[in-house]
């Protein structure tokens, strides 16, 4: 059965007496804290302190922790401290799952001010190394490229359709579904916004520009950010994570050429396939709605989207899609290769890598739109 | 600790696991097919078998982490299928277990992980637990700077003795071993069984080990139970299977690497 741990203080003239009882096991918890805080109480400050073990019931390494903690605090204090009566195991214990006296912490925190500048420097830091990094890998791929173009053969075709499955035809429900909502919902909002103004039909002018122009593409990219990005991330990180990366580069294979060109390849091919289904999505969305809120049937419909629109109205779009393809695989597989060994860093850099390319996908579809309209396109 | 077993007075001899008729199997393929084993209090009992025998999984079947089809597992006179939320809580705190890969959580400092299974099961100020997670590293020969470190920046071999240490957070009364000192260099091997050997001697603690190395064997297991044809084809002291007719038996303690290790153990002290 378990008993609480107990201490019986005895003093004599120029001795006390501690004696233990009981079991002094960790399962005791709060009782075994209690106990052992008494040994080492500041009333015990006898010259010569006796631990008399001959009445313990049961000790396992915890109990051994605090009533060896007490015979080395009371000789550090100026007592001499000795057990009597302990059995041979329990003395083994003693010696073995000692107590030593912990060591003064070497390093003492910065105050706090300066632990926030440094973080706050730290944080800049780091995003010039970031930078300094993409662009590093950027041009490691280019050239990488360049090397492979001339030579078909050294190419990953089976990785590659793999790659353009997984990436491209499996994301075209969901890119769809999303693209076809977005289309109806500015539909929707146009012609109740533009009634106002009797000009309730122009709301097919403005799904057909604003969604070939710059909706298509910028869901499209943000979509694929989330599901392939962090795919892509997640894969190559928990390939570094059990060194399958390494083991890969003294095979004296290029994880460049063996992993990440076959991923950026198929997202490049991929994304703008996948803008152009978007686009059909929306015009899709936005026929049926003003079908449904504007009684435009889809023959008039159509004919206003002809008039409405150019060539270049859907090649605005298009033209993103290869460039934000790059970003997403870039940023992506930078994050792969920064995993380190835990689980929590793969977590991390594949959040990091669906933000950072999220955020660089809507980046760049700005300085388009700059340009775009710089060149009058 | 629980009531219901005797612990302050280990009986040697009582059984403290037992399995019965055990039948574990993934899809068709049988892995253990009436296999029965007792483990009795206070032993050290080396499991062996050959590489994907199944030992691994009669380890994580006993533990409940697989599931079996057909047999009965008893833990401390409880049958594990029929436990309630609370004896489940009370078992979890009488066994430790030591994973083959360590196990231990990556994003928790070495300290921590030490320290999570007290601060989960018991109320103790933050101060007895930084001692006692202090004391656990010193007793599995870990310098005390280890503490500060994340599982990432361990070796292999640090790994083992932190997943160690946090077995015996709790002073459990069984510990299963999963190959505990594959891996680590022949020293450091040694100082292994010799602390195994220590607690199982002043904590009266029950050891289940599973182990390729013969050293293990030979130096701190009292009975070595070997698994074979989905069933424990041999239980009892090595001196008895050294004798033994059993052709895996023989080619396994008799083989090059065994025969060294007997011409040691015959001239050296037992």
């Amino acid at each position: 059965m378990t008993t609480t741990p107990s201490v019986t203080r005895e003093a004599a003239q120029d001795s006390v007496v501690l004696a233990l009882g009981g079991t002094w096991t960790v399962a005791s918890g709060r009782d075994l804290e209690a106990a052992g805080a008494s040994l080492i109480a500041p009333d015990n400050d006898a010259k010569r302190v006796i631990l008399d073990l001959s009445a313990l019931q049961r000790m396992d390494t915890a109990g051994a922790w605090f009533i060896d903690r007490a015979r080395v605090e009371l000789t550090a204090a100026g007592a001499t401290a000795t057990y009597r009566g302990a059995r041979s195991e329990y003395a083994t214990l003693l010696q073995d799952a000692g107590y030593h006296r912990p060591e003064a912490p070497t390093r003492v925190p910065p105050p706090h001010g300066i632990a926030l500048l440094s973080a706050v420097g730290e944080t800049v830091h780091d995003s010039g190394v970031d930078f300094i990094d993409i662009v590093d890998y950027l041009g490691e791929i280019v050239v990488m490229f360049l090397r492979l173009a001339p030579k078909p053969w050294r190419w990953r075709w089976t990785s590659m359709v793999h790659h353009l499955e997984m990436f491209g035809l499996r994301s075209v429900p969901i890119i769809m579904l999303i693209n076809f909502l977005v289309g109806a919902i500015v539909t929707q909002q146009g012609i109740f916004q533009l009634a106002r103004f009797g000009a309730s039909t122009y709301a097919v002018d403005l799904v057909g520009v604003l969604g070939l122009r710059e909706l298509g593409v910028l869901m499209t990219s943000i979509m694929i950010a989330g599901r392939t990005g962090s795919a892509i991330t997640a894969e190559i990180g928990s390939m570094k994570m059990r060194e399958e990366i390494d083991a890969l580069k003294v095979m004296a294979l290029d994880p460049l050429e063996v992993l990440i060109i076959p991923r950026l390849v198929a997202l490049v091919i991929a994304l703008p396939i996948l803008t152009f289904l978007a686009d059909m999505a929306q015009v899709g969305g936005g026929l049926i709605v003003s079908w449904l809120y504007a009684g435009v049937t889809p023959q008039s419909f159509l004919l206003r989207l002809q008039n409405a629109i150019g060539i270049n109205t859907f090649m605005v779009g298009l033209i993103k899609a290869p460039f934000m393809a790059v970003v997403i695989g870039l940023i992506a597989s930078t994050e792969g290769m920064e995993v380190r060994g835990s689980a929590e860093s793969l977590g991390r850099c594949v959040t990091s890598s669906v933000v950072k390319s999220i955020f660089m996908v809507i980046v760049m579809d700005g300085l388009f739109a700059m340009f775009f309209a710089a060149v009058s396109y | 600790m629980s009531d219901g077993a005797p612990i302050a007075s280990p009986r040697p001899g009582e059984v403290i696991i037992s399995v019965r008729g055990l039948k574990v199997g993934f899809g068709d393929h049988l892995v253990m097919d009436g296999l029965d084993l007792d483990l009795y209090r206070g032993e050290v009992l080396g499991f062996v078998g050959a590489s994907g025998a199944g030992k691994s999984v009669l380890t994580r079947t006993i533990l409940g982490l697989i599931h079996k089809q057909a047999g009965t597992i008893e833990v401390f006179g409880h049958n594990i299928d029929k436990l309630t939320p609370r004896e489940h809580l009370e078992v979890g705190e009488r066994w430790g277990v030591l994973f083959q890969e360590g196990a231990l959580f990556s994003s928790l400092t070495v300290r921590q992980n030490i320290q999570a299974p007290m601060r989960e099961h018991l109320h103790l100020s933050q101060s007895t637990l930084d001692g006692l997670a202090a004391q656990k590293l010193a007793l599995v020969g870990l310098p005390p700077d280890t503490a500060d470190k994340l599982p990432s920046e361990l070796s292999g071999g640090m790994t083992k003795r932190v997943s160690l240490a946090r077995a015996l957070a709790l002073d459990p009364e069984i510990v299963f071993l999963d190959e505990p000192t594959s891996g680590l260099d022949p020293i450091s091997a040694g100082d292994f069984d010799d602390l195994i050997g220590t607690l199982q001697k002043t904590l009266g603690l029950t050891v289940f080990m599973v182990t390729h190395d013969l050293d293990s064997l030979f130096a701190i297991c009292d009975r070595v139970a070997v698994l074979g044809h989905k069933k424990v084809i041999a239980a009892g002291p090595i001196t008895e299977l050294l004798v033994s007719d059993d052709p895996w038996l023989k080619s396994y303690f008799h083989g090059k690497r065994g025969v060294i290790r007997l011409s040691a153990g015959a001239s050296g002290p037992p």
